[in-house]
């Protein structure tokens, strides 16, 4: 909740200028000027995609790049979603937005829960040597993602799962676990060991006490973890460049290779379209659960 | 009939320290047993060993004639209150009291009216269908007990249960748990670092210090014959006068002196004591030091002491002064006419009188 009531005591204070000094009104205006200033930065290029997404590729050719669209239209991102070409077919992204759909979703629901799981085995169930395991989780997560591309590759032939989503979604949940695993250990750490104890007294085991307690506690780290791994999953470009094969690319391969494969004329208003289309999803997460990430990656303690 | 609780020659070790040493401990049906002692002394290791939720190193535990010492907590036949009420956060209150009869296949009509009559008895009908975080402290520690009681156990576990409550309502609940335990019948295990607490509760008293037990024994005996130094100065607020002194056997019983700064040393006779040692140290309760008329017999000696500090407390007025080198706290009736730096005289009755040995500290009287 700090990020909400952080704002109104600024207002308040804000709003008592009588004592303040014109060098203060003067410093807090320098302060507005400059974070809009940064604001129309980082906005300016998604301004720039939108309009650009809505022109003809006539006004795009003739027209400032700034300007807004003299008459809209929708042509671009009805292309874009179904009728771009990416190589030889000629199908839009939308086969590959199902495609990122099948693999992250899945992907994203297992590695939280395994992550839920790893997290409370280390922080409640101390078990002999649970801090060198953990420790070896999160080194998992500083590894970069070229040097495991070629090790994978051989491990995903052997499995017999190479080129397909689910070898896709192993990758990603294995990739992901360090990052979920630390999540909900740092959330659970916090919660006193009192709480175990009382459930075994009560007679519940291991799996009984992670589902009916555990669990229902962890809504905000959850949403934190499915936040985390959406973005890192959906946005993905390497593992999925490298682990798929041509009716199995995700999103973000199929962007690049409708930007790529141009015939004559390039057309800026489809690759804007289908670079928003990619981005969306993850947008959406964000807008929806964003509230509940700040509250879960800054409350830890849970009173009992 | 076997005991309820029967600990034999218990060790307990954390890797190489020794938390526990040779515990031996048994209580019958319907005992209040309560571990006291300052904290790190082991008390609650002892109940987390008996609660199953630390494996024992060495030695044996039974509970009620079955021996439990690797058995897993939730069959022991037990129930526990924490200290800080462990409730679960996402559940009701109805669904915290039930949860360890859902758990163990309980079919819901009795799980109903068992919750029932828990709610009834700790008077939290009201508030069966808030969440934990919506009470306040007594109501949680209320729902804690109700958690247990449910459960109808063998034995009956409280770490701390009230130290999270406010003094007023600590002393409100310290009652509640008494009157249970005298409706139920219960057999209690009770661990608490308040001295008061485990001498209202108790039938059984185990002090307990750097993982050993210092005494086992009602809260008479641990009070009025304390086993050495340290149960002497740990039970009793304000704390036992300690007092370092020398005797001599004379005719009429054993002649004891106690030095003190500026003044003649003061002397008293204990036609009682026999054989003690030269050097001792004097153990007299501060309600064994009383102002003179008030309590009569030969065990009863009068002395002149310089007051040095008065502490008025309602009921009765404590008064310090100082002997062999130490402050001695005497209690007096509240109307005392003594003031700090008159001199007063006090009357020490030996009747109640424990001797120490300086070196080992043990009790030789």
């Amino acid at each position: 909740m700090t990020d909400v009531s952080a704002t109104p005591a600024h207002a308040a204070v804000s709003e008592r200028p009588q004592g303040r000094s014109f060098g203060k009104i003067a410093l807090r205006w320098l302060l507005y000027v400059v974070l809009g200033l940064f604001a129309i930065y980082y906005l300016m290029p998604l301004f720039v995609m939108v309009t650009t997404s809505l022109k003809s590729l006539e006004e795009i050719r003739t027209g400032d790049l700034l300007s807004l669209p003299r008459e809209l239209t929708f042509d671009a991102w009805r292309t874009a979603w179904s009728e771009a070409c990416t190589g030889i077919q000629c199908e839009g992204v939308k086969p590959y937005f199902w495609n990122s759909v099948m693999l992250a979703v899945p992907a994203v629901m297992i590695s939280t829960l395994l992550g839920a799981m790893n997290g409370y085995v280390i922080a409640q169930w101390r078990f002999r040597g649970a801090n060198i395991i953990f420790a070896l989780m999160l080194f998992g997560c500083f590894i970069p993602f070229q040097v495991v591309l070629l090790p994978m590759a051989r491990v995903l032939g052997l499995m017999g799962i190479a080129g397909t989503i689910p070898g896709l979604m192993f990758v990603h949940v294995i990739y992901g676990l360090g990052f979920t695993t630390l999540f909900f250990r740092n959330y659970y750490v916090s919660i006193p060991v009192e709480l175990v104890k009382a459930a075994k007294v009560d007679g519940a085991g291991f799996v009984r006490i992670f589902f009916a307690i555990f669990l229902p506690l962890s809504i905000p780290i959850i949403v934190v973890s499915v936040i985390w791994q959406f973005t890192q999953i959906w946005n993905d470009f390497l593992f999925g460049v490298s682990f798929s094969q041509a009716g199995t690319q995700p999103v973000t391969v199929a962007l690049n290779n409708i930007v790529n494969s141009t015939t004559g004329v390039k057309e800026y208003n489809v690759d804007m379209a289908a670079a928003i289309i990619a981005a969306l999803p993850t947008l959406l997460v964000y807008i929806v659960a964003g509230k509940y990430f700040i509250r879960g990656l800054t409350a830890g303690s849970v009173k009992g | 009939m076997a005991p309820i609780l029967e600990i034999n020659n218990l060790y307990k070790n954390y890797g190489a320290t020794e938390v526990l040493k040779d515990i031996n401990v048994s209580i019958e049906k319907g005992d209040f047993l309560v571990l006291v002692g300052p904290s790190g002394c082991g008390k609650s290791t002892l109940l987390n060993c008996i609660a199953g939720l630390e494996p024992i190193t060495g030695g044996t535990l039974r509970i009620d004639g079955h021996d439990m010492t690797h058995v897993s907590p939730k069959d022991r036949d037990i129930a526990m209150v924490f200290q800080s009420y462990a409730l679960y956060p996402t559940m009701s209150v109805a669904k915290n009291i039930t949860f360890g009869m859902k758990v163990r296949g309980v079919d819901a009509e009795t799980q109903k009216s068992k919750l029932a009559e828990v709610a009834r008895q700790l008077q939290i009908e009201p508030f069966l269908n808030r969440r934990p975080g919506q009470l306040s402290g007594g109501q949680r520690q209320r729902v804690a007990m109700g958690r247990a009681l449910v459960r109808d156990p063998k034995l009956f576990l409280f770490d701390e249960p009230l130290s999270n409550l406010d003094a007023k309502l600590r002393v409100e609940m310290r009652t509640e748990i008494k009157t249970l335990h005298q409706k139920l019948g219960a057999s209690m295990v009770y661990v608490t670092h308040d001295q008061i607490e485990a001498m209202t509760l108790a039938t059984k008293i185990v002090v307990m210090k750097g993982g050993i037990i210092q005494q086992i024994g009602s809260p008479a005996e641990i009070y009025n014959r304390p086993a050495n130094l340290f149960v002497a100065d740990f039970m009793g607020s304000p704390a036992m006068n300690l007092i370092p002194a020398k005797t001599q056997s004379g005719s009429g019983g054993t002649l004891i002196e106690i030095e003190r700064p500026e003044h003649e040393p003061i002397r008293l006779t204990d036609p009682r004591a026999r054989n003690l040692p030269k050097d001792i140290i004097l153990g007299l309760r501060p309600e064994d030091i009383s102002e003179p008329g008030f309590r009569v017999g030969a065990l009863v000696q009068e002395a002149p002491c310089k007051v040095e500090i008065v502490e008025p407390a309602g009921a009765d007025t404590y008064v310090q002064t100082r002997l062999g080198g130490k402050p001695l706290t005497a209690r007096l009736h509240s109307e005392t006419e003594a003031a700090p730096g008159t001199v007063h005289n006090l009357a020490f009755d030996l009747s109640k009188v424990s001797y120490f040995e300086p070196e080992s500290g043990k009790r030789i009287n």
